[in-house]
């Protein structure tokens, strides 16, 4: 095996400038990968921790139908007393399970006394959003000595861009008017204690208040929850996180439904096209390796057919002959790979020197790039795995030649 | 006793459409510690038998039985092991693995041959080395050395695994006289020393001095046979 290697290896070597312009071009695919992956990986995590940590946390427990119409902000679709005591159990007693935050969504009006506007309001317990969506006091746009008090009663966080529509600013009274699930429309009289700037751009018109003036607003005698958003501790144990809540919550009959942040967020198609992209980098990089190798390993049996025949004439079995060139393509890849991976790594170290910052919708993202282990690992075992197989076609040739043929070829 | 038998061989070869007979009906014994050499013209089949009795081809007809066994009964592995144990080769133009030295070179064979220690190996590839003359070239590449250096490494790489034949196709056609003979008597010494038969060809008739039979082959047929008396 080692005199096999020996070989191999020594034999990539013989023909410098053509193994060097091979490995070269396969090391440029394990590059891009990498850093394309390390980019778009990397967008991707911000984007999702930023919609995930800032409001619509990992999962979301609803009552049956609410999601599909989740545009009218339904009041009637709600959790209370036993059952929301019940979702709350099987929550705490969760071990994926960080903390979660009962929530009252309801759209209302805002008026200055002067002007009246429309704004969706999500009513909380400001120290459990703040454990569950701790993204989201970054938001606003004020100092917050305590995060678990973002919000207090008699307050009401208000979107800027409501804030300049209405020429409104903090300490201000408003007026905010609800209709409740009844058809009883009741308002009162609250401040702005915040402004917060939108995730969702210029159309979001989402602000807060504090749990007790929803109730107080919608004249609730106890809370009836609309949604309840659930922070994972591990955010990469999403699908079985969900698949165990489901099993827990979703009993025939139970009326409730349980959705990742994927099932909520439009922002999922654009994950998933950012996941396709890396795949079509993938495929890019399969397709250069497979020509490369292929190519290199026809010529190097093409150049050697004698060399085959002395190696076959002093005894060497087909097999081995078939082990000797799959190795050398296989060593081939194995080089490339290891010089792209070092020198994509080391690119992706270079831009986290000076991370890439931009605004998406009104998010600002700031791209530290780098690319999860598994991913290097898989990229070597594809590269390693496509090496042997191109070389298969020419190793396969080099062992099924007769001796005698190959010895006298000129 | 017979180490090597042919009944009746003849060797055809089809180029496109036209059938070439290259041995006709050769009958032939050679026996153990034997010093033989096939001489004839070009075209003569020297080579045709060489690549027979060397199991890197097959007979169309009759039987050639090496060391006890038909070799048409081989496939291509078995052939190869069998290769490995019982032959040694030697060609026209040296074959050295380029990307080997001249000691990875006469080590080669010998990794294919099992029940070998590395201390072995090194003991016999340094003794052979050493008696081809190449102890002092042993790190050098092939193309590194002459040609009779080459072929001395490859009468020693022949000889590493010990094997009962050497089978040598005109191994002196790329050299100059005087390297010439010195490759042959390198080769009867060491059919002397280790008691392997060398069977070699040549068309130079000027360096069969050493052979102790000389065959002579003409279109494929067996026209003369010339036994010397060395004692």
């Amino acid at each position: 095996m080692r005199n096999l290697i020996k070989i191999a290896v020594r034999n990539l070597f013989r023909y410098k400038r053509r193994t060097l312009l091979t490995s070269s071009l396969i090391a440029f695919g394990v590059i891009l990968v990498i850093v394309f992956g390390g980019l778009a990986i990397s967008f991707k995590t911000q984007m999702v921790g930023i919609l995930t940590n800032t409001a619509l946390g990992d999962l979301q427990v609803h009552k049956k139908d609410y999601v599909e119409s989740v545009d009218n902000l339904p009041l009637n679709l709600t959790l209370s007393g036993n059952k929301l005591a019940e979702v709350e159990q099987t929550l705490k007693q969760s071990p994926y399970v960080a903390a979660y935050s009962p929530r009252i969504k309801f759209g209302a009006m805002i008026s200055n006394y002067a002007q009246t506007s429309n704004i969706r309001l999500s009513a909380v317990y400001p120290e459990m959003e703040n454990k569950t969506c701790p993204g989201l006091v970054n938001r606003i746009e004020k100092n917050i000595p305590n995060p678990d008090q973002f919000i207090r009663p008699g307050e009401v966080i208000v979107p800027d861009n409501l804030m300049k529509g209405l020429g409104l600013k903090i300490g201000d009274e408003i007026v905010l008017v609800a209709t409740n699930k009844d058809g009883s429309v009741n308002g009162i009289p609250l401040h702005i204690g915040a402004v917060i700037e939108s995730v969702l751009g210029p159309a979001g018109k989402d602000g807060f208040i504090h749990i007790d003036d929803a109730k107080t607003l919608l004249r609730m005698n106890e809370p009836e929850i609309v949604e309840i958003a659930v922070h994972l501790k591990k955010f990469d144990q999403l699908n079985t996180a969900f698949n165990e809540l489901k099993k827990g919550m979703v009993a025939p009959q139970s009326g409730i439904e349980v959705h990742t942040w994927e099932q909520l967020s439009p922002f999922a198609s654009i994950a998933r096209i950012v996941d396709l992209l890396i795949l079509v980098v993938k495929f890019i990089l399969i397709s250069i390796v497979l020509v490369s190798i292929l190519n290199i390993m026809t010529m190097s049996v093409y150049e050697r057919i004698s060399e085959i025949g002395t190696i076959a004439a002093i005894g060497t079995r087909p097999g081995r002959i078939l082990s000797m060139f799959l190795m050398e393509g296989f060593a081939m890849g194995l080089l490339s790979t290891a010089v792209g991976i070092v020198i994509g790594l080391g690119l992706l170290w270079l831009m986290n020197l000076a991370p890439i910052d931009f605004t998406f919708g009104m998010m600002r993202v700031s791209l530290a790039p780098s690319i999860p282990a598994r991913e290097v690992v898989l990229i070597t075992i594809i590269v390693m795995l496509v090496s042997i197989f191109a070389s298969l076609q020419p190793a396969y040739k080099a062992s099924k030649m007769e001796p005698v043929d190959a010895l006298g070829h000129v | 006793m017979t180490l090597i038998k042919l009944e009746n061989v003849t060797k055809v070869y089809t180029t496109g459409e036209v059938p070439v007979t290259a041995l006709k009906g050769i009958n032939l014994e050679i026996g153990n510690r034997a010093f033989i050499s096939f001489i004839g013209p070009s075209g003569s089949g020297k080579t045709t038998l060489l690549n027979l009795m060397g199991v890197l081809d097959k007979p169309t007809e009759g039987n050639l039985v090496v060391n006890g066994i038909n070799i048409s009964l081989l496939d291509r592995a078995e052939a190869a092991t069998f290769r490995a144990n019982i032959l040694g080769f030697v060609f026209q133009n040296f074959n050295l693995i380029p990307v080997l030295t001249v000691y990875e070179n006469v080590e080669y064979p010998l990794l294919l041959v099992k029940h070998t220690t590395a201390q072995e190996r090194r003991d016999r590839i340094l003794r052979l080395l050493e008696q081809v003359g190449m102890i002092d070239q042993k790190n050098k590449y092939p193309n590194q050395i002459s040609g009779g250096q080459k072929q001395r490494v490859a009468v020693a790489r022949a000889l590493v695994t010990n094997p009962q034949v050497v089978l040598a196709d005109e191994p002196t056609a790329n050299l100059d006289h005087a390297t010439a003979f010195k490759v042959i008597a390198i080769m009867h010494e060491m059919q002397k020393e280790f008691g392997t038969t060398f069977i070699f060809s040549t068309h130079d008739p000027k360096i069969v001095g050493e052979a102790e039979i000389i065959y002579t082959l003409e279109d494929g047929v067996l026209v003369n046979q010339e036994t010397k008396n060395r004692n």
